[in-house]
Order: C-alpha cells, then sequence, then structure tokens
C-alpha cells in the first residue's frame, strides 16, 4: 500500500507565471492583423465558395461592392440591393461613384482600379450583369467576384 | 536604495489582457481579398457590333437557365465533375478532331446566364473554365495550378512575371460572358 502512496504526493500545479505573457502574445497577433470595418454592411453576405482564386495585393487600388437582400427586410424590402460605402446606390450611381473611387488614386494609377463584388450566393445574374453594364460604361473593367477558398473541392 | 519602494499590484495583469483580447477576437474580421477575377470588355458603346464570323468548332458554349439548369454544346447536362476536362481538350485540340477547335488562340469558351439565374451557380461554372485555363498555363509554365494563380496575383516579381508569360504564351483567356438574356429575374 505504501508503494501507492508515495504517487499522490506528486506536485500537480501547472505553472502560470507565464500566462500573461501568452496571452500578451495573442493579443499583439490579433491587433496587428485586425481590421476595423469602416463600413456596416447592410445586406445579407454569404459569399460563395470556389477554387480558382486569385489574390489582390494592392489593397488600396480595390474598390467594394456588396450586393444582397437587405439584412433589414422590414425596412428596405426583399429585393437585392446595392451598398456602396455606407449607403444604397442605384445602377445609374454606379459610374459617379467609380469616377469617385478613381478620383482618390494617383493620376497614374485610376486605369489600376480593380472593383471587388461582394454578392450573397442567392442573388440573381440579372442585377450583378446590369452592375456589369455600368461598369463597363464606367471604365472600371477590372473585376473581381469575391469568393472563398472551397477546401472541399480542392482535390483535383 | 528607497525605503519602500512603491509596488504596483500586477496579479490582475493577465484579466486584464484577456479582456483586450477577447475585445480583439470579437470584433476582428480577416480581409478577403480573393475572388475570381475578369476582366470586363470596353463599353458597349465604344465596339460596335462587328460582324465576327465564329466558326462553331471554336466554340464551347456553356448555357445556364434561370432554374439553374445547364446545356453543354446544347446538350442538357446534370454531372459537370468532367466538364474541366472537356473544356480543357476543346482548347488543346488544335485542330486533331474535326468538330472541336483549330488552337488555343481562336478556342473560345462561351458562357451565357439568364436573368434569374442564381450567382451561386454562375461561380460554380466560371471557377470550373478558370480552373481549365489555369491547369493549361499551369502545365506549360511547368508549376502547381495554386503557384501559378500566385504567381499571377502579383506580377511585379520579376520571377513571377516570368512564370505568368511562360504559362500563357500562345493561349490567351478566351472566356466570353455574355449578357444574360431577359427571361426570368
Amino acid at each position: 500500500m505504501s508503494k501507492f502512496k508515495k504517487k499522490t504526493e506528486v506536485k500537480q500545479d501547472i505553472p502560470t507565471s507565464s500566462m500573461p505573457d501568452v496571452v500578451f502574445m495573442l493579443l499583439f497577433f490579433f491587433m496587428v492583423t485586425t481590421e476595423l470595418r469602416k463600413t456596416s454592411i447592410e445586406v445579407r453576405q454569404q459569399i460563395p465558395r470556389a477554387t480558382q482564386l486569385r489574390k489582390l495585393m494592392r489593397k488600396g487600388l480595390v474598390a467594394n461592392l456588396y450586393i444582397g437582400e437587405p439584412t433589414k427586410v422590414a425596412q428596405f424590402g426583399k429585393e437585392p440591393k446595392i451598398q456602396a460605402d455606407d449607403v444604397f446606390i442605384d445602377t445609374k450611381d454606379i459610374i459617379r461613384w467609380v469616377n469617385e473611387q478613381k478620383s482618390k488614386l494617383d493620376e497614374i494609377e485610376r486605369d489600376q482600379l480593380t472593383v471587388a463584388l461582394k454578392v450573397d450566393k442567392d442573388a440573381k445574374r440579372g442585377i450583378i450583369s446590369d452592375v456589369e453594364t455600368e461598369l463597363r460604361k464606367a471604365n472600371a473593367r477590372k473585376l473581381l467576384y469575391s469568393a472563398l477558398e472551397d477546401n472541399e473541392r480542392d482535390k483535383n | 536604495m528607497a525605503r519602500n519602494t512603491p509596488e504596483i499590484p500586477n496579479a490582475s495583469m493577465a484579466d486584464i489582457a484577456f479582456l483586450l483580447l477577447t475585445f480583439f477576437l470579437v470584433t476582428t474580421t480577416m480581409p478577403n481579398n480573393r475572388g475570381l477575377s475578369i476582366a470586363l470588355p470596353p463599353p458597349p458603346e465604344a465596339t460596335p457590333p462587328e460582324d465576327v464570323k465564329i466558326q462553331e468548332r471554336n466554340m464551347f458554349k456553356i448555357q445556364i437557365n434561370s432554374s439553374d439548369a445547364l446545356l453543354v454544346e446544347g446538350e442538357p447536362r446534370e454531372d459537370i465533375s468532367n466538364l474541366k476536362e472537356e473544356i480543357k481538350e476543346f482548347i488543346l485540340n488544335n485542330g486533331r478532331n474535326p468538330a472541336s477547335s483549330d488552337n488555343p488562340e481562336k478556342a473560345i469558351v462561351s458562357f451565357k446566364t439568364d436573368r434569374g439565374t442564381s450567382h451561386r451557380r454562375f461561380i460554380e461554372l466560371l471557377d470550373i473554365i478558370q480552373g481549365a485555363y489555369y491547369d493549361i498555363y499551369a502545365d506549360q509554365a511547368g508549376v502547381t495550378n495554386a503557384k501559378f494563380r500566385d504567381a499571377a496575383s502579383d506580377l511585379s516579381i520579376a520571377e513571377n512575371k516570368a512564370i505568368y508569360e511562360k504559362g500563357r504564351a500562345g493561349i490567351p483567356l478566351n472566356i466570353s460572358i455574355a449578357d444574360p438574356s431577359k427571361v426570368g429575374n
């Protein structure tokens, strides 16, 4: 019996003195990687998945358009809407919006503006193609359909 | 030294750090700057409709209707697992099969949707078509598909540009996305 009793005297404390260091390290990681969202998105955003993704390197050259069903259905109805910055815009306002975005860039970089379309899965092609037509008129022809990495179909 | 060294209690430091950590964990949004990249054609009025005769054999037609059903080369299609291989075969036919394309430069993948087609389905098909092209480019450049796409994303590096140009040589990305037809909404 005495053999077993000895074992219970093993020290069981986990050293906690390094915990603040670990926590601080995590904290710094999140502080550095975090990006405070400037706009609150008022349309539903379930981004579709795809495999053949390309990455945009220059964040400054990207302008986002959000398309989807409004989250506040009671207020704005169920029809998919286009959100730019903080407001809903109409398709006819897109040319003006593109010009605003271009004017924020340096003159030599204006033709490199990429429009990232963040479109909800269930939005229809109709509204998106209307947006595309306007973008063509506004001469913003670099386009990115935002998508998430699809790991399940990645095998081939 | 000093008679009574003032000490700051540091037992609660971990708690404070945890609180901050939780705040940043909750508010953080990982920026997603990834997606399927395409180039739109020039404005409609700038290019007057020309009568370009494209031979039937040089077109690979994919159509989706408003209920997300698929037509490939005029035939209804349910199973799309093989579509990517078919597109690759079509692009790289080089005149071998008289019913398929003459050469990669003439080959066009025509993709037409309906106004009622869902974005999910559109992305699914566009992903397959672009995948076929990227596979071909990657093969030609001698790298993996993912590596080629990484290189294509940042052409400012000379090494990436070399891969990109080697892959693209002689094979333009001929994906034509037609204006949707007016049926459905």
